[in-house]
């Protein structure tokens, strides 16, 4: 084992079951900021110790076939969310638009382009070259972004491509034709991509080591589950939009990792702790709500604040769908016994249900909705975002003309300070929220029992 | 007696571009009991690229949905679509939700930028008697097994077309279809050569408006017109002016306003565009004869065809194929467009720019929105740009 991650955690790889570790005060957020510090650290040598890395996506990146050739991984989405919670994607944008990239496209890839300007220098310390980068078509602009590595690095990029739902009420059934048809076709680009690592790396392909890391992976979805399925309790225990942003980042950098397998354990240990002892995430909480985008990193505090100060709770955001790899939506474990298969046919099946929701989004809304007792529904158009936000617009129409629901629309970006404009954005929640009032909403669930959730670890 | 032939062709030049103007303009689609002998309804098509021929196939009147030019009034889509969506997706919502697209079978979108697949959304939520979809045309054309999943994913289509007009697309039916299309995009690969060659003898908007009719008429009408044209065109008697020679682009999705190459054309000769570029996505015919027709035109997607911002190749680097693309046209010089808000274009266009610096070609760069409507300013620069490539050339 090379990579960092697989470094840091050679020792426990066989031991025994997470649940058999010693307690130890837990805190998330903490332990959370630990485990991503340590990522980056072990990144910044990386190219010195001449080992592999992928720059991958949070969305359709095959982690567990680069995590078996001990890849390490760059998120450049979470490099330009990270530039915004440190406030220097204000410079890394200026930089890009200063070398001619227009003020119209994702600030994410202008963050990158402008820190790949100043020679790799993140806040969080240096980012490895890659020597792979795998991109998706869940958002067209990963392929874009990836094509500006290209010219960079000089190295391809793969494109990953997992067809999405393709009508509304698209139901596509585990093992039935049009899942056999999509599963084959990304088992062929799995193959494709397995052939390309050996080249790179020179290893063999180990499917053994494949069907570990689906087992870990197995193991924290199931945490991931059950700890999406706590929110639904009145008070939520969590802030679905800030706290969800710290438990995704785990899911998605310490995927099929003994690291990440605890932190799951533990997360939902430390849920349901809560849960039972009747804690939520706002003290008083008044108003469950739906966040639907992705967040604004460089004014997050301000967002969160402007909402929990009436007593409004995120129980749930699609965020943590689509940018956790889709799993919970496709309600599906890995058959280790069948690795490579598995492996596709959940990942198509993730694909349609999970990630390409935005597309189709009103449907998955109206159930999540029910499940989490809502009473509202928050829509943040991201300016430079057309994957959030360009049917966000009609969603919510549909949302509440159709569906009767409450809605709040604001409008900001992710992490380009220009856009978030306070004084509007504050009256726009105050007057969301007198009109939750005057429906008087408070959470329909309160007092209802903790879910099980769908499978157990213990 | 030659003048008398001469004429004679330019007044029949004239009235075909005159037809072919108010075909490709109209953002509307025929009325039910206005289609084409032998349609039974029509199905809508955003760009880029749509195999035409199985929608042609099962009698439905392909019709590839370009937006609404620079008169179309918002009053809907203004409210259901942010206004940092570029205008295509806009303007496309806005014909849904007036009413102008109402009279659709369907329609499809492809994952060609997410602002496009959300129409699939859009188009469900509020026209969902209309059969709407995202046809899944691979980002990856380079793994083996592409081609397969091509076929799979036109054999759904061809289903679900069969479901919809009531009654199965026969192999026969598509066959035919493929020789039709295969003598059309021949003619508009004749179009292209002749720019190539003689570019005083067709400008690029006319070039422009005789391949978009395509996108309104019949493919039958279509081969007639574009036959006619060619005939005509070949007659023509122009003088070569002192013009030169760029290629143009950024109009593979949104298209610029006519008057926009209008105002080139009167700068420069166009010699190569990707305008439209789905309508000639295929550049060599499709294997006509073959068992499977589907797999014909899968198989053709990926190995003759071109190449556009919105479709990753490992095979076809950006940058290259605009090196192949001067080349070929033996241009002096480059425009590099892009549709406001269109991020595949504007990376592209800045990344082409780059190229383009490091290997000494000069360029324009311009951004358009269908919905402009003033072209002095950009006639001005187009005018110094092209005095300074002569000046350059002399
Ligand atoms: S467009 Fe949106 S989803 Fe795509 S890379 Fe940018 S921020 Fe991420
Ligand atoms: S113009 Fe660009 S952004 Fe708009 S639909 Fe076409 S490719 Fe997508």
């Amino acid at each position: 084992m090379t990579t960092a991650i697989a470094e840091a955690v050679s020792d426990t790889r066989h031991t025994a079951p997470a649940s058999h570790a010693v307690w130890t005060p837990f805190n998330a957020h903490d332990e959370g900021q630990r485990l991503i510090k340590q990522w980056y650290t072990t990144l910044e040598t990386a190219n010195e110790r001449k080992e592999p890395v992928a720059n991958v996506f949070v969305m359709g990146n095959a982690i567990e076939i680069l995590r078996s050739f001990d890849f390490h991984m760059v998120f450049p989405e979470i490099n330009s969310l990270q530039s915004g919670v440190r406030k220097t994607s204000a410079e890394f944008i200026r930089i890009s638009e200063d070398y001619g990239m227009s003020p119209d496209v994702c600030s994410y890839v202008k963050a990158d382009v402008g820190m790949m300007l100043k020679e790799e220098e993140h806040p969080v310390g240096k980012i490895p070259k890659p020597d792979l980068s795998i991109s998706s078509n869940m958002c067209g602009t990963f392929i874009k972004w990836a094509e500006i590595w290209e010219r960079r690095h000089k190295m391809p990029s793969f494109v990953l491509d997992l067809p999405g739902q393709r009508t509304s009420n698209w139901a596509v059934r585990p093992g039935d034709a049009q899942h056999s048809t999509d599963s084959r076709w990304v088992e062929d680009q799995f193959k494709d991509l397995i052939a390309k690592c050996e080249k790179i790396t020179g290893k063999r392909f180990d499917i053994d080591r494949l069907a570990e890391i689906q087992g870990r992976v197995n193991q924290m979805v199931i945490h991931w589950n059950n700890v999406m399925e706590l929110n639904r309790v009145c008070p939520a225990p969590y802030n679905a939009m800030l706290d969800g942003l710290t438990y995704i980042g785990i899911m998605n950098v310490y995927r099929g990792t003994v690291e990440g397998v605890e932190f799951m354990r533990r997360l939902e240990e430390d849920i349901r702790a809560k849960v039972a002892r009747g804690e939520g995430r706002v003290p008083e909480e008044r108003f469950r709500l739906l966040f639907s985008g992705t967040p604004c990193y460089v004014s997050m505090r301000r967002l969160v604040e402007l909402f929990e100060t009436w007593g409004g709770v995120f129980a749930y955001s699609d965020y943590l769908t689509f940018a956790a790899g889709g799993m919970d939506a496709a309600e599906l474990l890995y058959d280790t016994s069948r690795p490579l298969e598995s492996l596709a046919e959940v990942t198509a099946l993730a694909a349609q249900r999970g990630l390409s929701n935005q597309f189709f989004a009103h449907e998955r809304m109206e159930k999540q909705i029910r499940d989490y007792g809502v009473d509202g529904v928050v829509f943040h158009g991201i300016k430079s975002c057309r994957f959030v936000s360009a049917g966000m617009a009609d969603t919510r129409d549909y949302i509440s003309k159709r569906l009767n629901i409450p809605t709040l629309y604001i409008e900001s970006d992710l992490i380009d300070p220009r856009y978030w404009a306070d004084a509007q954005i504050k009256n726009r929640v105050d007057a969301f929220f007198e009109a939750l009032q005057q429906r008087g909403g408070a959470g329909p669930l309160r007092g209802k029992e903790v879910p099980t959730g769908k499978g157990s670890l213990a | 007696m030659s003048a008398q032939i001469t004429l004679a062709h330019e007044a029949q030049l004239t009235a075909i571009l005159e037809r072919c103007h108010t075909a490709a303009l109209d953002a509307g689609i025929p009325d039910s009991n206005a289609l084409p002998e032998g349609f039974t309804g029509t199905l809508g098509h955003f760009p880029v690229y749509f195999p035409d021929e199985i929608a042609h196939a099962a009698g439905l009147l392909p019709v590839n949905i370009l937006g609404g030019g620079n008169k179309l009034e918002m009053k809907h889509a203004d409210s259901r679509m942010g206004s940092f969506i570029c205008s295509i997706c806009r303007s496309t919502t806005e014909l849904g939700l007036n009413g102008t697209l109402a009279g659709l079978t369907g329609f499809v979108t492809h994952p060609i930028c997410d602002a496009a697949k959300h129409l699939a959304g859009i188009w469900s939520r509020n026209l969902p008697d209309q059969m709407s979809e995202i046809l899944y045309l691979p980002q990856n054309p380079n793994t083996p097994g592409a081609v397969r999943y091509i076929a799979s994913e036109y054999q759904r289509l061809r289903a679900e077309l069969a479901r919809k007009v009531g009654h199965p697309i026969s192999d026969a039916a598509i066959r035919s279809s493929i020789r039709l299309y295969n003598k059309k995009r021949r003619l508009m690969r004749d179009l292209y050569e002749i720019r190539r060659e003689e570019p005083w003898k067709l400008s690029c908007s006319e070039s422009y408006m005789l391949v978009r009719a395509g996108t309104r008429i019949t493919c039958e009408e279509h081969i007639e017109l574009l036959e006619q044209a060619l005939d005509a065109i070949r007659h023509r008697h122009v003088a070569a002016q002192d013009k030169p020679r760029v290629i143009f682009v950024g109009g593979f999705c949104e298209q610029p306003p006519l008057e926009m190459l209008e105002a080139i054309d009167d700068a420069c000769f166009i010699v190569d565009d990707d305008l439209l570029i789905g309508q000639r996505w295929l550049n060599k015919d499709v294997p006509e004869d073959v068992g499977d027709p589907i797999w014909a035109l899968a198989e053709s997607y990926i190995e003759r065809s071109n190449a556009s911002p919105v479709q990753h190749d490992e095979r076809k680097p950006k940058s290259d194929y605009l090196m192949a693309m001067l080349r070929a046209a033996k241009a002096d010089a480059a425009i590099l467009t892009a549709a406001k808000f269109c991020e595949p274009g504007l990376d592209d266009q800045l990344f082409w720019s780059k190229d383009l610096d490091e290997a000494g070609v000069q360029y324009l760069v311009l951004e358009f929105e269908e919905k402009m409507t003033s072209f002095e300013q950009m006639s001005m620069q187009l005018e110094t740009f092209a005095e300074s490539l002569l000046f350059a050339l002399a």
